[in-house]
């Protein structure tokens, strides 16, 4: 920590932007102590404490992407982010367990979030059926790493050590990317629209299969579910121990999980950013702007739209295995169209095509449902618990209907956002930029066709405008 | 002269498309009994009950064609509303199963508002429900016309998968909001429709026996009705449709938008009334959906959704009289999945299945014949 701010000072000076390090810092700064703040004993009983904490994790994520758009040297930015990530987000999720159950799932929806980018946002393959890889690669390690496949292959050789579980990682993404394939064969020759209730049929068939599939052979124990689910090795106890850590087994996973999620989601953005740029990445742009013109080029479609939904599948497999393994327990129900539809309403409201948008679509999307809407139903219990009326209305909340619990309505959210996304911001949050002009252009809607100015950008020196080059006289 | 012309347009309006009908429903029975009762014949063995396979497929069959045909009728109307918007913009309209939804609602709501008695004459309950389905065909059409203004209308000229987003973002808004509202109404999200003993009976249609085995067929009063009000709706539709210039405007809107307009076709009107027909036809069959089923929820829409624009898409999206074709066969094959699977795989496949069936079918004729069964070629716009 002392060399890392050393460091940060050197920069600072060096940069002469001291300011805006300043005002990163004092953010970063105050959203602890209000985190820290909240962390206290008699607080958690108060009215307000799970809208309020929502709200304080959300500006606590927030100051990462304060740290990605504000003009400081890329190695003061890395070293920034990754102590919040690494340092901060566990010291704090130690002490509340709850936070950093909330960090993975937003890591393990921002995978998803991330792979399903690929498939709508840069190919522009519009598939509501991704949660069928999800429950793909969660079903495979839930038999295998549970007693199912005995009672379904009649052996006793499972469940199997919880060492095969980083075999299985790799084998859930082969596994997850070869039915996107066998899916995508018969049906990525369709139109877009037709792709889409093609895609969302495939995710009722999958759910409807592993409802249904504890006949004739027991595979998946049909609505019941599988548990429990074996949880990868804590290999690395002895090693706490060893530097006199005792923290309890709970505790250990949740942190396990979270630093899983953020290796692999690391490796996601790594994927995606090099495959957004590379030739494949290309391809898929020139299928989704002009399909006719992509095939004129020589792209091969079928191939690409192939590698786009296998890319996007292999994202949700590994993510639906470390689901499985987290939650202990799985069953049909987590793997429902609802869940497809949010993690498209994380793409869309990031912005088509965008990786930081992914990303704090996911962050977004995942805190509001379950922090914000579970606070708020939490409020209204506890309001209603303690016989408050409406002022004005003269209404007492006592008598508020037990079906109208936000909690219950995030159709409703999900719904609204995607409308008016669509309506007043059809390039999300954090746009990419071709998508934006494209959209721009379709609507007849006036935007400076100016490339946006990234954040890098600023770095560079003022441009030096280049002398004139007087006209030779002849 | 001109009469005879207009007799012949009337002629062409109503009787011909009753005649196709007919014949769907022939061929398509035909068709489909008789490959379940060769495939019973050639896996016949002694199923429960001390019959065989063959005997409890012909014991069976006319009641289970009955019920399927009952179930196709309600998917064809609800097709059309998907295949007449699909027609005029080309667009897969997600929240129709939403609009089906919803009349439901207004039809059980009007209903128990009514609060006709359980044993009141027959003449009365049919006046009820005929005034259900009125208040839901305009409700549903109405509202039809408000999501079109407000979530589909700006985003014209848009990539297309930007409205279907939204439209999805539609259907999901609609059934929370109705679950808000039956919540806030009555603490509870689901509703019963009114049972009338009178509507529940079974009337005996015929009994004769085949190859030595009684068979009896019966129907059950809501069902006849049911089927005559999808008659009544699908010929007005055709009607409309073939005969008024509106129909024909619709018809000009869809070949050819530029031109209609240039025309004098005023499109974002015809674009309206394609919607609030559309609706009123979901809204019509949400009432009957749930006189038949009985019990409502908000997510009620979903799966006759999808099973709908499967038979839109079976029959030819953007054809009229695909959507009713696609909407009986697959009705009649959903019927027969239903109740011959798990004899057929000996209980290792159950009903359970019949959903998959469905989409079976829609992932192979998109493979196969994306066309559809009656479809002509659809350039592939973009």
């Amino acid at each position: 920590m002392i060399g890392a701010k050393a460091k940060v000072w050197i920069e600072r000076v060096q940069n002469g932007r001291s300011l805006y390090l300043v005002g990163v810092l004092a953010y970063i700064l105050a959203a602890l102590l209000l985190m820290n703040w909240l962390n206290r004993p008699g607080l958690r009983d108060a009215v307000w404490y799970p809208l309020v904490s929502a709200l304080a994790f959300a500006a606590f994520l927030g100051s990462l992407l304060l740290i990605y758009y504000a003009p400081l040297a890329g190695l003061v930015k890395g070293i920034l982010g990754l102590s919040i990530l690494l340092v901060l987000l566990p010291f704090l999720g130690v002490r509340n367990t709850f936070l950093l159950e909330v960090a993975t799932q937003v890591g393990i929806f921002a995978a998803m979030a991330l792979g399903l980018n690929i498939v709508v946002g840069f190919a522009g393959l519009l598939d509501l059926g991704y949660v069928a890889f999800y429950a793909v690669g969660a079903y495979l390690w839930a038999i295998f790493g549970s007693h199912q496949a005995n009672i379904a292959f009649g052996t006793n050789r499972f469940p199997l050590e919880p060492e095969w579980f980083f075999l299985f990682l790799f084998l859930a993404v082969g596994v997850a990317a070869f039915t996107g394939i066998l899916l995508g064969l018969p049906v990525l020759r369709l139109r877009g629209d037709y792709l889409a209730i093609v895609t969302l049929a495939f995710g009722e068939v999958i759910r409807v299969i592993v409802n249904n599939l504890d006949k004739p052979i027991n595979l998946t124990n049909g609505p019941q579910g599988i548990r429990p689910v074996q949880r990868p090795p804590l290999f690395f106890k002895p090693w706490l121990n060893a530097l006199g850590i005792r923290l309890d087994d709970p505790t250990l996973y949740a942190l396990y999980f979270y630093f899983l999620v953020l290796v692999v989601i690391g490796f996601a953005i790594w994927l995606a950013r090099r495959l957004e740029n590379s030739w494949v990445g290309r391809a898929w742009t020139a299928i989704r702007e002009d399909e006719l013109a992509a095939q004129a080029m020589g792209i091969p479609l079928v191939r690409m739209k192939l590698a786009a939904f296998a890319t996007g599948a292999s994202f949700a497999g590994a993510m639906g295995m470390i689901f499985a393994a987290k939650q202990y327990f799985i069953n049909p129900e987590s793997f429902t169209f609802m869940e497809s539809i949010g993690v498209l309403v994380m793409v869309i409201v990031g912005g088509m095509g965008s990786i930081p948008g992914a990303i704090v679509g996911a962050t977004v999307v995942t805190i509001l449902n379950l922090q914000i809407l579970k606070g708020l139903s939490l409020m209204l219990n506890k309001l209603r618990q303690a016989g408050v009326v409406i002022p004005i209305l003269n209404f007492p909340l006592s008598q508020w209907p037990t079906q109208l619990e936000p909690a219950k309505y995030e159709r409703l959210v999900f719904g609204i956002l995607l409308i008016l996304m669509m309506i007043l911001r059809p390039q999300g949050i954090i746009p990419e930029r071709r998508h934006r002009m494209e959209l721009a252009e379709a609507l007849g809607r006036e935007e400076a066709p100016e490339l946006e100015r990234l954040p890098a950008e600023e770095e560079l020196p003022p441009v030096i405008p280049a002398p004139e080059v007087k006209p030779a006289r002849d | 002269m001109r009469k005879a012309i207009s007799q012949s347009v009337l002629y062409q309006a109503l009787v011909v498309p009753l005649i196709q009908l007919f014949v769907f429903v022939a061929i398509s029975l035909v068709v489909i009994g008789s490959v379940v009762l060769i495939l019973a014949a050639l896996f016949n063995r002694p199923v429960a009950g001390g019959m065989t396979l063959l005997q409890f497929v012909i014991r069976t069959l006319p009641q289970v064609a009955i019920d399927g045909l009952v179930i196709g009728f309600l998917y064809a109307m609800i097709a059309l509303g998907y295949t007449m918007v699909y027609g005029v913009l080309q667009f897969i309209n997600f929240a129709h199963s939403e609009i089906f939804m919803v009349g439901a609602f207004i039809g059980v709501e009007l209903m128990l508002a009514l609060a006709i008695p359980s044993t009141a004459p027959l003449m009365l309950i049919m006046a009820g429900i005929l005034l259900a389905v009125a208040g839901g065909m305009i409700g549903s059409g109405l509202l039809a016309v408000v999501v079109e203004r407000v979530a589909y209308r700006p985003l014209r000229g848009a990539p297309r998968l930007v409205p279907l987003i939204s439209a999805i973002g539609v259907s999901f808004f609609l059934q929370d909001a109705v679950r808000a509202i039956e919540g806030l109404l009555n603490n509870a999200f689901y509703r019963n429709y009114p049972s009338f003993p009178v509507l529940n009976q079974q009337i005996p249609l015929a009994s004769f026996t085949v190859a030595g085995q009684p068979v009896q067929m019966q129907i059950q009063a809501k069902v006849i009705f049911i089927i005559i009000a999808s008659l009544v709706m699908l010929s007005g539709l055709n009607f409309v449709v073939n005969a008024t210039r509106l129909g024909r405007a619709i018809r000009a809107v869809a070949q050819d938008r530029p031109t209609a307009a240039l025309m004098g076709v005023d499109v974002d009107r015809i674009i309206m009334l394609t919607f609030l027909i559309g609706g009123a036809l979901g809204g019509a069959t949400g009432v009957l959906f749930g006189v038949r089923v009985g019990r409502i929820d908000p997510y009620v829409g979903f799966i006759p959704g999808i099973k709908a624009f499967t038979a839109a898409v079976l029959g030819g999206i953007g054809n009229i009289t695909g959507a009713m074709l696609g909407g009986i066969v697959l009705g009649v094959l959903e019927g027969f999945a239903g109740a011959y699977l798990s004899q057929f795989t000996g209980g290792a496949f159950g009903a359970e299945y019949k959903d998959i069936f469905a989409f079976a079918i829609l992932i192979l004729i998109l493979m196969f014949r994306p066309t559809g069964l009656l479809g002509e070629m659809v350039g592939q716009r973009a």
